[in-house]
This record gives C-alpha cells, structure tokens and sequence, in this order.
C-alpha cells in the first residue's frame, strides 16, 4: 500500500499505523525515541532523588511538609482518564471513522488541559505559600526541572495533538497521517507513565520521608 | 530524466548540498565538516606540544592554554571524530543492507545540520571573550567557577550537537531493522553494519543522561538553579556520574564503528572470509552491553567506596575479553590469507598492535588500587591517545582511502596514502609512547609547563617531535585528496578488485537511489558469492519498476540554524542585554516555524519511473 492511496471503510487496512514502509518506519523509530526519552527521565530522577530534601537551612520546606496528595491525586486521575480516552481514539482510528476519534482526541486535550492547569495552580502555590522555587535550594531546583520537564512534555503533547487535528479535519484519515495520530497517542501513554513513576517517586515516597 | 548529469553551476550545487536528504551526499557533508573540525583540533595539539616542548615555556599562557586542551579534546570528540564516523556510517550502510536510502532521509539531514551548527556555535567561543577552559569531561566543580562565557558555548554548543547525534542514532536503527533487502538477514549483515547498529543502540541510550547533566549545567549557570551549589544543597558528583553514564558508552560509540571498518578491511585485502564471523557479532553485542556497566572507573578517586570500585574494576577488566575474542579474529582472518599491502591494509595492521598497547594498559588503568597512582598523570593521556587514535583514528585513515572510490568515484594515490601512513605511525608512537613514562614518572596531565631538572625536558622534546610528523602526514593527506580530485580518474564498481559486500556491486558513486533493482542476497559477503559463482553482479529480488524517493528540503537547515540563533539569545541573556531575549524568542520561532511547516506541509516524495531508469542504463548516468 502507498501512503497516497484513497480508501475506504471497506479497504482501510487492519493496521493503518504499520501499512507502508514510511509508516512502519516511523512507528519503531518512534518506540526508540521513547527508549531514549526513558533514559533522560530516568536521569532526571536520579537527579532528584541525589538532591531530594537538600537544602541550605532548616528554615526551608521539606518534601513531607510540601506536598499536597489529594491535589496530586485528582491530577493523577485526570491525566490517567486522558490516557483512556486517547485509546477510544486510537479505537476509532482504526476503524476508519475520523469524527469519533477526532471527538476522542479533544476530550484527551480538555483532560490534559486540566491536569496541566492544576500542576501550575501547584507550583504557584509551593512558590508562594512555602517560598520553595527553582534558585531556593538544590531540592528546589530538582524538584521543578523533573516535575516542569513533565509538565513541557504534556504542553508539547497538547500542541501536537492539536495541530494534528486541524491540519487533518478535512483531509480525513489515510495511510499518510494514520501513523502521525498513532505516534503521537504513544506519545501521550509515554508521558502518562511517567507521571505515574512521578506520582510514585516524588509524591508517595515524599509523604513517607 | 537526464537532468541530474548535468553540469550544475557552483551556486546549484551549493544549494543542492543545503538541501539534500540523500545519505551520500550527507556523507560527503559528514567528511567535509568533520575534516575541518579533525584540522581545528589537530591545530590546537600542535599549539599544546609547542607550549609544552621545552620546560618554563610561554608560548601561551596558563589561561589560554586551559581552553585550548578543552577545545581539542571537545572538539576531537564531539565534532572530529563522530562526524567522521557517521560520514562512513551514512556512505557505506546503506549500500551494505541494499537500501535505497535511511529510514529518515529529512531527520538524516536535520542531524547533520544540528552537528553542524553546534560545531560552529563552540568554535565562535574563540571570539567572544574566551572558549571553555574546564576540560574536556567540564567538572562541575571547576566549570562552574569558570569565568566568562567559554563553559556557556560549550554546554550550548553540545547540546545542539548531541541532539542531531541522537536522531542520527534512531535513524540508523530503523534503517537496519526495517530496510534490509530480501534475504540479508541479521547474520548476514556485514560487520561495519553490525557495529554501526550496536553503536546506534549506545547512542540512544548514552546520549540522554548527557542531555540532562548539559541542561543542569545550563540551568545552573544560566538560569540560577542550584544542582551543582554545594552551599545550596547541591552535589557536584552528579555531574560526574551524568557525564561518565554518557561519556564511556561515547568511547565505545568511537571505537566499535573503528573495529567494523578494520572488519572490513582484513577479509578484502586477505582475500579471505573473516575469522570467526559470529563471534565477531557476539562481541561487538557483548561490548556494548558492558560498556554502559563501568562508567565509574573514570570516578576511582572520587570516592565511591571500595565497594563500588570494586564492581567496576572487575566489569571493566571484562570488556577485555570481547575484545581480545576482536584482536585474535583479525589475525586469523589474515593467517594464511593471500594479503595484498594496500594503504588500507597498512592502517589496518599498524592498528593491532597500537590499539593493544591501548588496550593493555587500560586493564591496568582498571586495577582500582593501581588506578590511585595513574590518575590524573600522562599515563592515561597516553592510555587514551593509544585506544583513540591508534583506533579510531586510524580507522578513519583507513577508511579514508578504502571508501574514496565508492564515495567520490576516484582513487586516492596508494603512493602518498603509504607516505601519510608512514609518517602518522611513527608520529603517533614518539608522540604518545613516552608520554607513558612522563606519567609514571609523575608528571600530572592539564598543567601548562613544568621546571626544568625534573627529567621532563627530553620525553616532552620527543613527544613534541612526533607531533610534527602526524601534522606532516595529514598535509600529506589533503595534498592527495586535491591531486587525486583535479585528475579525477573515474574508476568502475569494485575499484580494489577484491570487494565483498553489496556497496562493491555498486558503480562508484552510485546512482541516486542506490539500487535500481534490489539485490538478492544469497549469504555472508554477497557480491563475492556472486563473484566465485562467476557472475557479473547480483541477482535482482524484484522487476524493474518504479522507484519511491523522497524530495530535497532546505527545512532541515532552517530547523538547526534557529537553535543556532536561539543559543546566542540564552547566552548573552546571563549579562541582562536588552537584545538576548528578542534573540532567543526569534531562534525558537525559526525552528519552532520550520518544524510546524514541516508538519502540516504534504510530501509524498516522487517516483522514478521505470522508462527514465532503463534510460539511465543506457546513457550510464552517474547521480
């Protein structure tokens, strides 16, 4: 199959996201970009990990004292159900129907919209509430490089699921952009995950000292 | 479709390269800019061995001669000695798994232009009040001390680079697995293609954690954080394990492309099938796995504990075997071989024993206890210089001549290749097999001079000396490569006579898109299968038909000259300028645009239809 081929329902193959070489190329390309973004949050929780609770004086908030579970919960929650409504889409996709996914696809931007809302209403908080910011201390500073390197990773996800539907609404779907919408859901499982070793690593290991 | 043969004027051809997403042209890019850099580094050795040729010299100043050790080892690293590497990988992979291109011909493009840009972005550090002056490893605990801007292009300038590495890295993973022609399977692949598939694997997974440590580093300095503020909580070790996670696989990721090419070498110039092709295979594997596993033994006197020193003394002592099963394969491939002493061969056979010595005394080097004695002396700038050099660099000569013909279709003279071969391997020992002694004795290496009547003074002349002659063979070298280009004899396909794998079965260069028809392969070393079975050249595994290739694009340009820009605004934001902003916002929306553009333009790419190849056959046109 080529990527210029006009389908059908009844022709729209089994797996749009792997048909033409271009497209299998970019789906094992992509896995491997995720292999290496793996080892740079990886990186970046060693880092945090090394400088957790490290701070100048004892006049500075320490994690236990900072974090806020139920706020973290709720964000959990909604970047979880983002992850679940971009598999709907995915659902959709392959079954060749652009409208459904493309609704899927912006309830996932809303949901990741809200999670990226709270995460700031978070940070804002820590800053002016626990005057605990990016140059107080080395805790600061590794605290909101691992969490705000999520954070950018969903706002540049928002930004590309958002150009993708535009640029497609009218185009419809076919081979040539059925691996981009593909991709760009792994994408979004990707930094999902990583929040839940976030949640896990900074929160729950936070609160327990 | 004709056009392509003809004569393009010298602004067409410019802008041909500027735009370019063929990985043989990207090659030939790879070479150009990755020799200038080779000359630019080799240059600020020649100034180190002149400050340090007599005792109490001031041919330089301490200052100057700080950032000129750190740019030569950066700059040999970072943009000599990979680009290099990738120019071979971009010529010759392809062609050895039959594919008519990489998985990613614009990410191909993009790779090499944000190298580039990253290269020129730490070199214009000369002109602005001072390069890097931390060494080429940049300790945070002295980089952070450092004044003016110098460690600011270095982690900018590295930053852009690595990144374009990295994607070449993912690119030729996808090529390997994804664009192999029918019946070259994994254990057929020629050894070069295996390296540079293991290689590509380290790169993915070394070059993130010095993505971080760069980016810490920037946050720090530029932005105010406090990673490596020891009064602020920080840790300066973490830099040192970020940069070691990174920076040992980085050695692997030089020498295995090294072994691959010398795998090359030693079966067509013995005219013999390599020794032990599956263990071959085994150890380049076995090599990169372990490689990720020993970073701290650059961290013996760190700190770490006997515990931890331990570990990675006795995994560090384990790379020994792969590649020792390495060394005892190549010289049974040439144990009763029919070998022909072609410049190639020279490079290839000097380079066992150099890289051996190398080897040797980096198993000392890895006797933690001993380690404490060696540390931070000429013994491992000796130790270093052999495995790199007497590898990489060697390989890169060897290279060199060995792919000229199939990258520029014409060879270079074998007269003057042996005189450069001659005069770099005497060079190399007087230069760096004394440097091995000047360290036991104790002399500590990044010191700018040192005192008369401590027994330095005749090791360094000598080691001063050698160096001389390495410069002569490399403008040895550049004359040849002008002579052999302004007579330009055009050879045929398999111009050493004794080609094995599929790039031999090419005309030299090779069409734009590789391979009118893919070939079948029917077995290790294919084209010789073919060769003894008394055919010509390789079965087709397809009819004649259309050809799927992609278009040229300038945004691949555009995308790495806007972080080029970017880069200028987040350094000079540090001194509050009233323009740095404007500037960095600018950059990000250079490269921001393009990538967007990139995004939502539509291109299929073009076919080549199957009258205009017949055509091509007939007139036999060159791309």
């Amino acid at each position: 199959m080529h990527a210029e081929d006009k389908l059908t329902y009844e022709t729209w193959p089994a797996e749009p996201e792997k048909s033409t070489l271009e497209a299998k190329n970019k789906f094992l390309g992509f896995w491997f970009f995720l292999g290496g973004e793996t080892v740079l949050f990886a990186s970046l929780f060693a880092t945090y990990l090394a400088l957790k609770d490290k701070v100048p004086d004892s006049t500075h908030t320490l994690a236990k004292d900072l974090y806020d579970l139920p706020l973290t919960f709720v964000a959990t929650m909604l970047l979880l159900t983002s992850s679940l409504t971009s598999v709907y889409a995915m659902y959709h996709m392959k079954n060749f129907n652009a409208k459904k996914m493309n609704l899927w696809l912006v309830l996932t931007l809303l949901l990741g919209l809200a999670f990226l809302g709270l995460e700031i209403y978070e940070f804002n908080h820590y800053v002016h509430e626990y005057h605990h910011t990016f140059r107080s201390s080395a805790f600061g500073s590794a605290f909101y490089t691992l969490v705000g390197f999520h954070g950018a990773h969903v706002a540049f996800g928002l930004l590309w699921i958002t150009t993708l539907i535009i640029r497609n609404t009218k185009r419809g779907l076919d081979l040539y952009n059925a691996p981009k919408f593909y991709v760009a859901s792994l994408y979004w499982h990707f930094i999902d995950v990583v929040w839940v070793f976030i949640f896990t690593v900074v929160y729950l290991m936070g609160m327990v000292g | 479709m004709s056009t392509y043969a003809q004569k393009k004027g010298f602004g067409a051809t410019i802008w041909d390269y500027l735009t370019t997403v063929d990985h043989k042209k990207i090659a030939i890019l790879y070479l150009i800019a990755g020799g200038l850099f080779f000359v630019v580094g080799g240059l600020e050795a020649v100034f180190i061995r002149i400050q340090l040729a007599v005792p109490n010299n001031d041919f330089v100043s301490a200052g100057l001669f700080n950032e000129i050790i750190t740019m030569h080892g950066t700059t040999m690293i970072f943009l000599a000695a990979m680009p290099l590497v990738f120019a071979f990988m971009n010529a010759v992979m392809p062609l050895q798994i039959g594919a008519r291109d990489v998985a990613f011909p614009f990410v191909n493009a993009l790779g090499f232009w944000l190298f580039f840009f990253g290269g020129v972005f730490l070199n214009l550090s000369w002109f602005f009040d001072g390069a890097p002056d931390a060494g080429w490893t940049s300790y945070a605990s002295l980089a952070m001390a450092s004044k003016g801007h110098g460690v600011d292009f270095y982690v900018l300038g590295l930053q852009i680079s690595g990144l374009g590495t990295l994607i070449g890295g993912i690119n030729f993973l996808v090529t390997i697995i994804n664009m192999r022609a029918p019946g070259m399977t994994y254990m057929r692949m020629p050894l070069f293609t295996w390296t540079t598939f293991v290689t590509s694997a380290l790169i993915l997974f070394a070059f993130p954690p010095l993505t971080v440590g760069l980016v810490l580093m920037m946050f720090d300095r530029m932005f105010g954080s406090n990673f490596f503020v020891t009064t602020m909580g920080g840790n300066t070790v973490i830099w040192e394990h970020l940069f070691w996670i990174f920076g040992h696989p980085e050695v692997y990721i030089l020498i295995l492309p090294a072994f691959g090419i010398f795998s090359e070498i030693f079966p067509i110039f013995s005219r013999k099938r390599l020794f032990g092709y599956s263990s071959m295979v085994f150890a380049t594997v076995l090599i990169g796995f372990l490689g990720f596993m020993v970073w701290a033994h650059h961290m013996f006197t760190t700190g770490l504990g006997p515990v931890a020193n331990a570990i990675f003394a006795v995994a560090t002592m384990a790379i020994g075997v792969p590649t020792g099963i390495k060394i005892f394969n190549w010289l049974l491939t040439i144990w009763g071989g029919s070998v022909k002493f072609t410049t190639p061969m020279h490079w290839a056979l000097a380079f066992i024993p150099s890289f051996l010595a190398g080897g040797v005394t980096g198993v000392m080097l890895a006797a933690a206890a001993a380690d404490y004695q060696y540390h931070d002396t000429y013994f491992v700038v000796a130790h270093f210089h052999y495995v790199i050099v007497g590898g990489v660099v060697f390989a890169i000569f060897a290279g060199t001549h060995l792919y000229w013909p199939k990258m520029f279709g014409t060879m270079l003279s074998e007269t003057l290749g042996k005189i450069t071969f001659w005069l770099f391997f005497i060079g190399f020992h007087m230069t760096f097999f004394i440097q091995h002694f000047l360290g036991l004795w104790g002399m500590p290496r990044r010191v700018f001079t040192y005192l008369p009547g401590q027994g330095f003074e005749t090791s360094n002349l000598i080691s001063s000396i050698g160096a001389a002659f390495m410069s002569l063979a490399v403008i040895v070298l550049l004359y040849n490569i002008i002579m052999t280009s302004v007579k330009n004899v055009k050879v045929g396909n398999d111009p050493w006579g004794d080609g094995r794998t599929l790039e031999w079965s090419l005309p030299s260069p090779p069409p734009f898109y590789n391979f009118k028809q893919l070939p079948l392969v029917r077995g290790l070393d294919a084209y010789w299968l073919e060769k003894m079975d008394g055919k010509k050249g390789m079965t087709p595994a397809e009819p004649l038909g259309d050809i799927h290739m992609p278009n040229s694009s300038i945004l691949p340009f555009v995308i790495a000259f806007g972080l080029f820009v970017a880069a200028f605004g987040a350094l000079f934001n540090m001194d509050d300028k009233a323009w740095s902003v404007p500037v960095l916002i600018i950059g990000l929306l250079i490269t921001f645009g393009a990538m967007f553009l990139r995004s939502v333009k539509d291109d299929h790419g073009f076919h080549i239809h199957k009258e205009e190849l017949i055509d091509d056959e007939d007139k036999g046109v060159k791309a």
